[in-house]
C-alpha cells in the first residue's frame, strides 16, 4: 500500500509541477517537453488506477502523436511566442477573477455534493458481466457492440475533420512544377539532344 | 441483448453513404463536378425525407438505448431536411458566383445535416455530444469556406473557438450530471431524478452548464455574442444555412433534454429559460435597431426569434411546445425567403450587404421588393402573415399558463422589433432608387422565394393542417 501511495504522490507531484512549467517556461520547446513529461506522469496515474489501456493511449496518442506534432509546429513555424505573451498578460487579472469565482462556486457545489441513491447501480461497469478479463479486452467488447453507434459517429467526425483540413488549407498554386515520371520515361534522346559537328578553331 | 435494429436510422445511413460516394465523385472529377454533387445532395436529402415518412413513427428506442425515434423527433427531422434542401438549393449558383464553387461544400452541408439528425435522435448524453460535434465541426468549416476573405476566416475562427468553449461547458455539465446520477442514458437519468426526495444540488449545477452550452448553439442571449460577427462574415449562403437549420435542431434537442431527462427539475430550469428568453427578446429587439448591415440585422432578428420560441419552452405545456414547433417551421420558411432575396442583392457580381443598398428596390425590381415586404411584415408578426400566427400561438400558450409578464414583454419586444422590419420596407419603397441589381436570378432561388412567400401568405387559409401535425408532435412529450 505504502508503495502505491508513494508512487501516487510522486506522479501527481511531477504532473503538477510540469503542468506549471508548461505555461511558464520561456522557451516554447521546453513547454512542449514539459507537456510530454506531464502526459507520462498522468499515464502513470492511470496505471495506478488499474486503467492500463488508457495509460497506454496517453503515451501512444498524446506523447507519440499530439506532442510530437506540437513540437513540429513550434519548431517549424516562426512564431514569436514572446510577442504573443505580451498581449496576453493584460488579461491575467480578469482571468484570475473569473477563475476564482468559478472555483469558489465549484467548491461550494462539491461541498454540498450528494449522490443519487441509484447512482452506484447505474454506474455499475458493463464490463463486470464478462468476468476476469483485462480491461483492454473488456473495452473492446463494449466498444464494438454497445457503443458501436457512437463509434461510427466518431468515424464520421474524423471524416469531416479530414475534409475540413483539406478544404481550408489545400490550394492549387499556378506555376508549380511537378515531377511527371511517365513524361520523363517517354523522353527520347533525339527529342532533347542535338549533336553538332564543331570544326576546330571556328567556335560553335 | 444488444438491439441492432438499424431501420430507424435508415435516412441517416443513406445520407452518410451518399456523402461518401459524392466525395469520391468530387475527388475524381474535381470542381467541375460541384453542380452535379450539389444537385445529387439535394436529391438525396429529398429521398431521405421520403424514407423518413415511411418509417414507423411510434416511439421506439434502438441500439442499446442510444437512438430514439418518435413523432416529435420525426417532425423535427422533417423540418431539418426541408431546411437543408432549401439552404443547399439556394447555395448552388451562389457559391459559383462567389468563386468558391468547390465540391466539398454540398458534402459538408450533408454531413452537418446528418449531425443534426443524429443529435435530435440522441437518447444518451454521449450520442447527443457526438451528433452535436458532427454538426458543429461541419459548420465551422463552412463558415470559413471562403478562404480568400478575411471576414470569412474570422467568422470561422470565432465560431470555432466559442463553439469549442460551449462544447466544453456542455461536457462539464454532463460530467456533473453523470457524477450525481451515475448514468448518461436519458431514460435512466429521468428515472433517477424522478425518484429523488431532496434537492439535487450537483445536478442543478450540471443543468446550468448544459443549458449554457445549448443556449450558445441556439444563439440565445446572453450567449449570442458570436452571432452577428459569424452571420456577417460567413458567405451569405452559409449564413442562410446557419439561420435556418441548426436552430431548429438545437431547440428541439433543448426541448427533449428539458422534458425527458430533466423533466422532474421543471421548477429549476424554468427560471433559467425564462431569463434567457426575456433577454434574447430584448437584445434581439434593441440591438438590431442600430445595424446598417442586413446580415447583422438578420442575426439580431434570429436572436429575438429564439427568445419568442423559448417562451413556448418555458410554459411547459403541450400547447407551448406545439407552438414552438410551429414557430420554428414558420421561422424556417420565412428566413429561407429573406435569404433568397439577400443573395440576389448583387451589382456586377458583387454582393451587397448594406440596408441602404435596398433603397428604391420597388422601382427597379418590384417583385423582389413586394416579396421582401411580405416577408418583413411576417417577421414583424403583422396579421394576416404566417409570422403573426407563430407569435399568436406562443403568446396564447404563455397566457394560458399564466406567464403574463413574459407574454406582455414579448409583445412589447415584438413592437420594438417591428420598427426595423418596417424600416426596410420604408427604404425599399420610399427612398430614391439607385442602380438596379443584376437581373438574372437563378431558377432554384426563385422557387425557394416563391414557396416562402406563398407559405407566408396562404398560411391563414388552412392553418389547421400544419398546426395539427405540430400538436401531434408535441403530444408525445407529455403522454410519457
Amino acid at each position: 500500500m505504502i508503495v502505491q501511495a508513494l508512487a501516487f504522490y510522486l506522479f501527481a507531484g511531477i504532473l503538477l509541477m510540469s503542468g506549471f512549467m508548461v505555461i511558464t517556461a520561456r522557451n516554447p520547446v521546453h513547454s512542449v517537453l514539459f507537456l510530454i513529461l506531464a502526459f507520462f506522469n498522468s499515464a502513470g496515474l492511470f496505471v495506478l488506477l488499474g486503467a492500463e489501456f488508457i495509460a497506454m493511449l496517453m503515451v501512444i496518442v498524446y506523447v507519440g502523436a499530439v506532442a510530437v506534432l506540437f513540437l513540429f509546429v513550434v519548431m517549424m513555424l516562426d512564431i514569436s511566442f514572446a510577442d504573443l505573451r505580451k498581449g496576453a498578460m493584460q488579461y491575467v487579472p480578469i482571468g484570475l477573477v473569473v477563475g476564482a469565482v468559478l472555483l469558489s462556486e465549484l467548491i461550494f457545489a462539491y461541498g454540498a455534493w450528494s449522490f443519487a441513491p441509484e447512482s452506484v447501480a447505474n454506474a455499475a461497469s458493463p464490463a463486470a458481466q464478462f468476468g476476469e478479463i483485462s480491461n483492454t479486452e473488456a473495452l473492446g467488447r463494449v466498444l464494438y457492440t454497445q457503443y458501436a453507434y457512437v463509434f461510427q459517429i466518431a468515424g464520421l467526425i474524423l471524416f469531416v475533420a479530414m475534409i475540413g483540413a483539406i478544404v481550408l488549407t489545400h490550394r492549387v498554386r499556378p506555376g508549380v512544377r511537378r515531377q511527371k515520371v511517365s513524361e520523363q520515361h517517354a523522353r527520347r534522346p533525339e527529342d532533347v539532344l542535338e549533336i553538332q559537328k564543331v570544326t576546330p578553331r571556328t567556335g560553335a | 441483448m444488444i438491439d441492432f435494429n438499424l431501420i430507424p436510422l435508415l435516412p441517416e445511413i443513406f445520407l452518410a453513404l451518399v456523402a461518401m460516394g459524392l466525395l469520391i465523385v468530387g475527388v475524381g472529377r474535381g470542381n467541375e463536378a460541384t453542380n452535379t454533387v450539389a444537385w445529387f445532395s439535394v436529391f438525396a436529402l429529398a429521398i431521405a425525407m421520403i424514407v423518413m415518412l415511411g418509417l414507423n413513427w411510434d416511439e421506439h428506442v434502438v441500439l442499446s438505448g442510444m437512438f430514439k425515434f418518435d413523432r416529435f423527433i420525426g417532425f423535427t427531422k422533417l423540418l431539418i431536411l426541408v431546411g437543408s434542401i432549401g439552404a443547399l438549393s439556394l447555395s448552388v449558383r451562389f457559391i459559383k458566383q462567389m468563386d468558391m464553387g468547390r465540391f466539398e461544400y454540398p458534402i459538408l452541408v450533408l454531413m452537418a445535416t446528418i449531425g443534426m439528425l443524429l443529435m435530435v435522435s440522441a437518447n444518451n448524453m454521449l450520442a447527443l455530444y457526438m451528433g452535436l460535434e458532427l454538426q458543429s465541426l461541419s459548420l465551422y468549416v463552412l463558415a470559413a469556406f471562403r478562404r480568400n476573405s478575411i471576414k470569412s476566416a474570422e467568422a470561422g475562427i470565432k465560431y470555432f473557438v466559442l463553439g469549442a468553449l460551449s462544447s466544453g461547458m456542455l461536457l462539464f455539465g454532463i460530467s456533473l450530471i453523470y457524477g450525481f446520477t451515475g448514468s448518461i442514458d436519458f431514460t435512466l437519468i429521468a428515472d433517477t431524478l424522478g425518484n429523488l426526495d431532496f434537492m439535487p444540488f450537483g445536478v442543478i449545477f450540471g443543468l446550468v452548464f448544459v443549458l449554457a452550452g445549448m443556449a450558445f448553439k441556439i444563439s440565445a442571449a446572453p450567449f449570442h455574442m458570436w452571432t452577428p460577427d459569424v452571420y456577417q462574415g460567413a458567405p451569405t449562403s452559409v449564413t442562410a444555412l446557419f439561420a435556418m437549420v441548426p436552430k431548429v435542431a438545437a431547440i428541439a434537442l433543448l426541448i427533449r433534454l428539458l422534458y425527458e431527462p430533466f423533466g422532474s427539475l421543471e421548477e429549476q430550469w424554468q427560471q433559467i429559460i425564462y431569463f434567457v428568453s426575456l433577454l434574447s427578446m430584448v437584445v434581439g429587439a434593441f440591438a438590431a435597431i442600430a445595424q446598417d448591415n442586413i446580415k447583422r440585422l438578420m442575426a439580431y432578428s434570429s436572436i429575438g426569434h429564439m427568445g419568442y420560441a423559448l417562451i413556448g419552452v418555458v410554459v411547459a405545456s403541450e400547447a407551448g411546445i406545439s407552438a414552438v414547433m410551429l414557430y420554428m417551421l414558420i421561422y424556417l420558411l420565412m428566413t429561407a425567403g429573406v435569404f433568397a432575396i439577400l443573395m440576389s442583392m448583387q451589382r456586377n457580381q458583387v454582393s451587397l450587404e448594406k440596408i441602404s443598398d435596398l433603397s428604391g428596390l420597388s422601382q427597379n425590381s418590384p417583385v423582389l421588393a413586394y416579396s421582401m415586404a411580405v416577408l418583413m411584415l411576417s417577421m414583424a408578426g403583422i396579421p394576416p402573415m404566417a409570422g403573426f400566427f407563430g407569435k399568436l400561438f406562443i403568446f396564447q400558450a404563455a397566457v394560458e399558463a399564466k406567464f403574463y409578464i413574459l407574454a406582455v414583454l414579448g409583445v412589447l419586444a415584438s413592437v420594438v422589433s417591428a420598427y426595423y422590419y418596417l424600416r426596410i420596407i420604408k427604404v425599399m419603397f420610399f427612398d430614391a432608387a439607385v442602380d438596379p441589381y443584376d437581373a438574372h436570378i437563378p431558377f432554384a432561388r426563385r422557387v425557394v422565394l416563391l414557396i416562402s412567400v406563398i407559405f407566408v401568405l396562404a398560411f391563414i387559409l388552412k392553418p389547421t393542417l400544419i398546426v395539427a401535425s405540430a400538436q401531434g408532435a408535441a403530444a408525445v412529450l407529455f403522454t410519457g
